[in-house]
């Protein structure tokens, strides 16, 4: 299983930079990153997957992205419950003769025609990775044009931890203490 | 607080100043002479050092803050001013040492152009500092500088860099300095250890008949020598230091039983080896101290006390990590430690050290002046109580082999990153600092011909420095490897030199070349009357290697023993000779 951490960081520029930088000289293999605002002005928040196993790598992987002195926490949620989204669009040739049966897909996927021109249908579809697999095979046979997908975003079930735009500070002061102990036993 | 009108360049120094920083290390140029035009109303509170190498004001810089403990500043220009300075920020980075460096940049309205001597510094520096900064803002200046400071100092120190565009420099506002304690949302502060933790510790320690201490740069830097000593005597563990460790710990106490590594002492390798317990105090587990991981001390547990949290299992897996400040740790696990007997593990490691001993060159008489003979009465020639700075390669090795150091911060070395270069500069910078210790640089003609430029720079400011060329006409540490792993094809090791007598001469420095051992102590002394920088070349045994020696990626047990004679080495010197 790949590990996917949820990253705070201070939105300034370069910070996506500094990390990106970390990963390729450390030689840790990124699988994607998605990254957006949070609910606090001045905060990003990342979802990272990266491909490795290796647990002591993992926690090598962990500390040296908390090391980095604009990532505020990190979240390893590799192995909690979390709701994951991958965002896709795909582009397929015009088809009116069979209009019918690429919607029926679509609205089979919980999937949405967004586009539908003399010159081509685009779909979009927000899933977990291996459903989306499935909407792409689905629609194999009409002639795929381009493919267009996000990495994994991640969220984890049920209330955990929030960086509320009142009082940011001691809300991640509680954070610390989990930040250390992950790996360590 | 009263605001008052400051150009960018004058918050600089004060924010500067204000930092306890009382000399800064650097070289002018277009885009910081805003910064230099401005240090003019700031003389009487920062000494600035004129370099000649860009490289050498970081290493200054490095070298002052080893010795002192404090963060130490160089400054430079933008373009090739900025990118000379990164083997020295990487030589800090790797060591884990607190400097600031302050860089000018082309204006903020052309940056992204190609505009003359542009670089984009911050990203060039990314991976060689802990973190970097470009001030956009004015208003930004001072908190970043204030920022840059503590990053530099705190948690595992490392070094910042600031890259200031030569229009912020010129901009005016109101200022006033930020008084408030600089917060960073993400920083992980040291916890110390939990109870548990003290409580399984105390335990494993009980438990142990062999336990042994490896005591890294941390303890110097943590300041942990009294309770780090006092553990160890309390519960009678060995200690061995690692290359940056030693001086942390008082060699002349029995209980510190030498240091570890490549070129380290075998019984000291051997006791990691044979330890059932090994207690890591502020130190990484480099290669160089591990030898093969795989075999690496395969019985002990191990305990890692560590500040910086993504070194814990980085290397050698352990089985109880602590993170944080090592003296805090150990000032916390003092009072659970009972008093324990080890005596027959110290008989044993000092079995290991009689047999070794036995075949070092110290003890041999040789026809030959040898590096090790050299570096043996430097030590006895300052009473062991120099502040010594090394360069890279044999000679370094040999300082650490043979001269004995009692206390932290008296040895200076460039450990991690290995920078050839280091020593004149460092030692430079490491002297505005000493003023009651001897200063010594312990450097190979290699070395020193990568940065003698900075010979300029001692003279200006006149420092007390003593110079020791150690000059084998090799790269001796390579010849070596050449020697043993490449069937001795010497390539592109041999090196001639200048006369250093001429050279140092045209500098107006005294100089003196030694070729006995028995006029080693009466030059040294000759140079430790006068004041002012001197040198002194010693001309050594051009063959000689580095023993003991545990080859790259070998067990650290299996340590290459030097042979039982010099016979051997004789006739190679002979075999030269005909050939020429």
């Amino acid at each position: 299983m790949k590990q996917t951490l949820i990253t705070l960081v201070e939105d300034k520029p370069g910070v996506l930079n500094r990390i990106a930088s970390l990963f390729r000289r450390r030689n840790f293999n990124i699988v994607s990153v998605v990254s957006g605002s949070s609910e606090t002005p001045g905060i990003a928040r990342l979802t990272i997957v990266v491909d490795e196993v290796d647990r002591s790598k993992r926690g090598t992987i962990y500390y040296n992205l908390l090391n980095l002195v604009n990532v505020i926490a990190v979240k390893d949620v590799s192995e909690l419950p979390c709701i994951t989204r991958q965002f896709i669009l795909v582009k397929i040739e015009a088809n009116t003769e069979k209009f019918n049966e690429i919607e029926y897909i679509v609205n089979n996927y919980g999937a949405k025609v967004v586009e539908n021109s003399s010159e081509s249908i685009i779909v979009e579809a927000a899933d977990e990775k291996e459903i989306l697999d499935q909407l792409v095979a689905s629609l194999e046979p009409y002639n795929i044009t381009e493919i267009m997908r996000t990495g994994k975003m991640s969220m984890r079930k049920g209330m955990t931890h929030n960086v509320s735009s009142d009082n940011t500070k001691s809300k991640l002061e509680k954070w610390q203490p989990e930040k250390i102990n992950v790996y360590h036993n | 607080m009263n605001k008052k009108q400051l150009t960018g360049a004058e918050i600089i120094w004060d924010c500067v100043a204000k930092e306890d920083v009382s000399v800064v290390f650097g070289y002018p140029g277009g885009a910081i002479l805003p910064a230099y035009d401005a240090l003019e109303k700031y003389r009487d509170k920062i000494h600035h050092v004129l370099v000649r190498h860009e490289q050498g004001a970081t290493h200054m810089a490095d070298g002052f803050a080893r010795a002192s403990g404090k963060v130490g500043v160089a400054m430079a220009t933008s373009g090739p001013g900025a990118t000379n300075m990164i083997t020295g920020l990487a030589t800090a980075m790797m060591d884990s040492i607190p400097i600031v460096c302050i860089t000018g940049q082309v204006p903020s309205s052309v940056i992204g152009t190609d505009a003359f001597q542009e670089i984009d510094i911050t990203g060039a520096t990314l991976p060689v500092t802990k973190h970097n900064y470009l001030v956009m803002d004015i208003n930004e200046l001072a908190s970043t500088i204030k920022e840059a400071f503590h990053v530099a100092r705190s948690g595992r120190p490392g070094p910042v860099l600031i890259d200031i565009p030569k229009d912020i420099q010129n901009e005016s506002i109101d200022y006033s300095y930020p008084e408030d304690l600089v917060e960073l949302p993400g920083e992980v502060k040291s916890q110390g250890a939990n109870e548990e933790q003290v409580k399984i510790f105390a335990e494993m320690l009980k438990a142990s008949k062999r336990p042994f201490i490896l005591a890294g740069h941390g303890v110097i830097m943590s300041e942990a020598t009294s309770n780090l000593m006092k553990m160890s005597e309390k519960a009678q563990i060995p200690i061995g230091t690692t290359l940056l460790g030693i001086g942390g710990v008082p060699k002349s106490n029995p209980l510190v039983v030498g240091w570890m590594g490549m070129h380290g002492d075998s019984w000291v390798n051997q006791a990691i080896q044979k330890a059932d317990l090994l207690i890591a105090c502020g130190m990484r587990f480099d290669d160089r101290v591990t030898g093969n991981l795989k075999t690496y001390s395969p019985n002990s547990k191990k305990i890692h006390i560590e500040i910086d949290p993504s070194e814990i299992n980085k290397n050698v897996r352990v089985d109880l990590p602590i993170l944080g400040d090592l003296n805090e740790v150990l000032y916390q696990v003092l009072p659970h430690l009972d008093n324990e007997d080890h005596s027959t593990w110290f008989d044993q490691i000092n079995e290991w050290k009689r047999e070794s001993t036995s075949r070092d060159i110290i003890h041999q008489n040789t026809d030959t002046l040898m590096g090790a003979h050299v570096l043996r009465k430097i030590w006895e020639g300052t009473k062991g109580d120099a502040l010594i700075v090394t360069d890279v390669g044999q000679h370094q090795m040999l300082e650490a082999q043979y001269y004995e150091h009692n206390d932290p911060r008296t040895l200076l070395t460039s450990g991690g990153l290995g920078t050839m270069g280091f020593s004149l500069p460092a030692g430079i910078g490491a002297s505005f600092h000493e003023k009651e210790r001897e200063v010594w640089i312990i450097v190979g003609d290699g070395s020193f011909q990568m940065t003698m430029t900075e010979l300029g720079t001692a003279v200006q400011e006149n420092r007390n420095i003593n110079i020791a060329i150690i000059n084998n006409g090799y790269l001796g540490l390579v010849r070596q490897w050449q020697e043993m792993f490449y069937d001795a094809r010497y390539s592109e090791t041999p090196i001639i030199s200048p006369d250093y007598i001429k050279l140092a001469d045209a500098y107006g420095i005294k100089a003196f070349r030694v070729k006995k051992l028995n006029d080693v102590l009466p030059t040294m002394r000759k140079v430790q009357e006068q004041k002012g920088p001197s040198l002194i070349e010693f001309v050594v045994e051009k063959q000689d290697m580095v023993y003991p020696m545990v080859p790259t990626g070998a067990d650290l047990h299996e340590m290459i023993e030097r042979p039982a004679s010099t016979n051997n080495l004789k006739k190679t010197i002979r075999e030269e000779e005909s050939l020429v």
